[in-house]
């Protein structure tokens, strides 16, 4: 149980390196729909990396055990319970909240970073290094939220966690929001922008014809 | 019968399951290179949705809800269940794939070779469990349960057709290096989706 590189590789690639949704391309959907609001954002970030994280400790538990032909219900049922658990957590601690995800909490169960990493890395890896490898993804998945959610509420509010940073023309300020950052193409723009700048920095990511 | 039409509509176009929700992303950008692959993969999501959102409507009204397991014994009126949606209705959707599978293979070898590969994957699409979801959130009866499906469904197989064509011309363009590939398509998407929103003036 030594905290050696293939660990630290595990917790820290995802962050950047390898990022799931600019790198690997998983878990889009809810990265576009849920980003309208900072604190939506975060939710919803909670939500992934605890279920990753769990869902890749248990399914990495049980990875000698499991046939190689039922693996993927095995995985489907893991994955669905852990997001019952977290959706009644929500549902009684922040309902509010948990009606305006509506049904993106229960997506997570189709999302494919928690899909992905539990048969991509759970099944070959033993639990401690499933478990930093689920934190890391999530926290990757957090960060894209982030930063999105982050600019669509900025621009298109002029808030911030629901705190004014851009005073709108409405409440007597200077700032004239964006609507278009509230509607759904935004999102696609704005993760067009971050994998475009990515790409940039990072030119052997780039597609070749 | 007007109320169901429009909620055909709805389904279809201004409450687009790909553009407006972002749901089947994952498959909405790897499957849309080519027209008859995205259309394959449309017509196998619009099938599998239509089946299985009355099917999962029909398990949450006569097993799930509150009373609905009235009838065994009066003991058990007032069970509610509806925290077992999710699981149940996943198992629901990756049986029923799995059958579709089946009966496709027996009786169109044709459209199994064609639909072969995306069929297994259907099971998890986000459109799917997603359509299920909206079911029942809003409430829907079983009639609405058809026609949301059916609606949601060809919305879909819509969006990646339209998107595949768009790629397919695309295919000749020179973006700038970094946005080749990935970004544009996010791009293209975005502005297909800013054109669905024109949908959002019709009333019916």
């Amino acid at each position: 149980m030594s905290f050696g590189k293939r660990e630290r590789e595990a917790l820290l690639g995802p962050v950047l390196a390898n990022n799931p949704i600019g790198v690997q391309v998983l878990g889009i959907c809810s990265a576009l729909a849920v980003t309208t609001r900072v604190d939506k954002a975060l939710v919803m970030t909670a939500g992934v990396l605890l279920v990753t994280l769990l869902a890749n400790v248990a399914v990495s538990l049980v990875r000698n055990h499991t046939p190689g032909s039922i693996r993927i219900i095995v995985q489907l049922a893991i994955i669905a319970s852990l997001v019952i658990v977290f959706d009644q957590v929500l549902k009684a601690t922040l309902y509010e909240l948990s009606l305006e995800l509506s049904v993106f909490v229960g997506l997570i169960i189709t999302n494919c970073i928690v899909m992905g990493r539990a048969e991509g890395y759970a099944m070959q890896n033993p639990p401690l290094a499933s478990a930093l490898d689920g934190i890391g993804n999530g926290l990757g998945y957090g960060l894209v939220l982030f930063a999105t959610a982050f600019l669509r509420e900025l621009l298109g509010a002029g808030k911030v966690l629901g705190f004014t940073i851009l005073p709108v023309v409405k409440d007597g300020g200077w700032y004239v929001p964006n609507g278009l950052m509230l509607l759904a193409p935004s999102g696609l723009f704005i993760i067009a922008g971050l994998i475009w700048l990515l790409r940039t920095l990072k030119p052997e990511l780039q597609e070749k014809d | 019968m007007e109320a169901l039409l429009s909620l055909f509509v709805k389904a279809l176009f201004l409450e687009n399951m790909a553009l407006a929700f972002f749901l089947g992303m994952c498959s909405f950008l790897a499957c849309s290179k080519k027209v008859d692959t995205a259309l394959g993969l449309g017509v196998a999501v619009a099938f599998v949705q239509v089946l299985t959102v009355p099917l999962n409507n029909l398990i949450l009204v006569y097993l799930l809800k509150e009373g609905a397991l009235g009838w065994i014994s009066p003991a058990l009126a007032k069970v509610d269940l509806t925290f077992l949606a999710f699981i149940l209705f996943i198992g629901t959707i990756a049986a029923a794939v799995q059958v579709v599978e089946m009966a496709v293979e027996k009786f169109a070898p044709g459209l199994y070779a064609t639909l072969g590969v995306f069929l297994p994957l259907i099971a998890v699409n986000c459109v799917i469990l997603g359509g299920s979801l909206f079911m029942q959130e809003r409430d829907y009866g079983f009639g609405e349960s058809v026609v949301f499906g059916l609606g949601s469904g060809l919305g879909f197989a819509l969006a990646i057709v339209a998107m595949a064509a768009v790629r397919e011309k695309l295919a000749y363009g020179h973006p700038p290096a970094g946005l080749k590939g990935l970004g544009i398509t996010f791009v293209t998407a975005g502005l297909i989706s800013m054109a669905f929103m024109v949908f959002s003036g019709i009333q019916l």
